[in-house]
């Protein structure tokens, strides 16, 4: 099983956009590691535990949710891998009991790859009335990989959309013939 | 569009796309040796050209495919006189003069300069 960043894909519009939510768990073991709390040699506290999803793994995510756009253009023939952060930025933590949404939206794609814009935004189940929030932007290119510049060659086999892809594409209703 | 306002916007092109500043991005700069572009930064390049100017870029126009890769154009580690001739044909834009005077295949990059690009843009839009 793959790691997997998105639950759930909520809207796909084919070549323009796709949304994804991503529900942050106290079960996943890197709230824990991030950050633990922090106490001196004699034992007191110096800072509480402060679980919140790493800014890192919130990129993959937007990574996978644009990923899928850019790949789904295709028909999943491409491997479409993630090839530069163009810009990254975060506002606010997320923590455990919050819903990340990523939309990303394809801003330009050719035979040797595309560019993407990202959207992150969070709710709070702890202030519903808030709604969702703008809490940062990813906007990334991708490389389809067997069309690189270099000329070199992969195992012909689709590593990239494997089977765990295939399965949230399934439970998310979208047709998945690949 | 005069020369100098095409070499503002691949200056602004070339700082979005590479995190450069704009007072590297001269027109004798090389993108890969002075301004460190990497092989995606070049889809990048094409992209954001593409959006400035509004024109289409094909594969292989701006930046050359599948040339150093044949025998028959790179040989020994260097370009062939064949090869070069390849090279300008299909590019235009670029000057090859330095690569003629010494054609080891390391010097290839170095001939993507920013004022290549700009001479591409021109001649885009002379075209359009």
């Amino acid at each position: 099983m793959r790691w997997m960043w998105i639950d759930r894909v909520v809207e796909l519009v084919p070549r323009e956009r796709l949304v994804a939510v991503k529900n942050i768990s106290l079960a996943e073991d890197h709230l824990h590691d991030h950050f633990p709390e922090v106490r001196d040699g004699a034992g007191v506290l110096v800072r509480a535990a402060l679980p919140v999803m790493p800014g890192s793994l919130i990129i993959e995510g937007m990574a996978q949710t644009a990923g899928i756009l850019v790949g789904h253009a295709e028909g999943f023939r491409e491997k479409v891998i993630l090839a530069k952060v163009t810009r990254a930025t975060l506002d606010r933590d997320a923590g455990p009991g919050m819903t990340l949404r990523y939309t990303a939206t394809l801003v330009q794609q050719s035979p040797q790859g595309a560019s993407t814009n990202g959207l992150v935004e969070l709710l709070d189940h702890a202030a519903p009335d808030a709604g969702w929030a703008e809490i940062g932007r990813v906007d990334l290119m991708f490389s389809h990989l067997d069309q690189n510049m270099a000329g070199m060659e992969f195992p012909e086999h689709n590593f990239v959309f494997s089977e765990s892809f295939r399965t949230l594409l399934r439970t998310s209703g979208i047709p998945c013939e690949f | 569009m005069t020369r100098d306002e095409i070499f503002e916007k691949v200056q602004g092109v070339l700082v979005e796309a590479l995190g450069v500043d704009d007072d590297e991005v001269t027109p004798d700069a090389s993108l890969a040796a002075d301004l460190g572009a990497e092989s995606i930064d070049f889809l990048d390049i094409v992209f954001q050209l593409e959006q400035a100017f509004g024109f289409k870029i094909q594969q292989g126009e701006l930046f050359p495919e599948n040339v150093t890769q044949d025998p028959e154009f790179v040989q020994e580690g260097k370009v062939t006189a064949k090869g070069i001739a390849a090279l300008k044909e299909r590019l235009p834009h670029i000057n090859f003069a330095s690569l003629e005077a010494d054609p080891q295949i390391s010097r290839v990059a170095k001939v993507f300069t920013v004022d290549a690009l700009v001479n591409f843009c021109e001649r885009k839009l002379a075209a359009a």
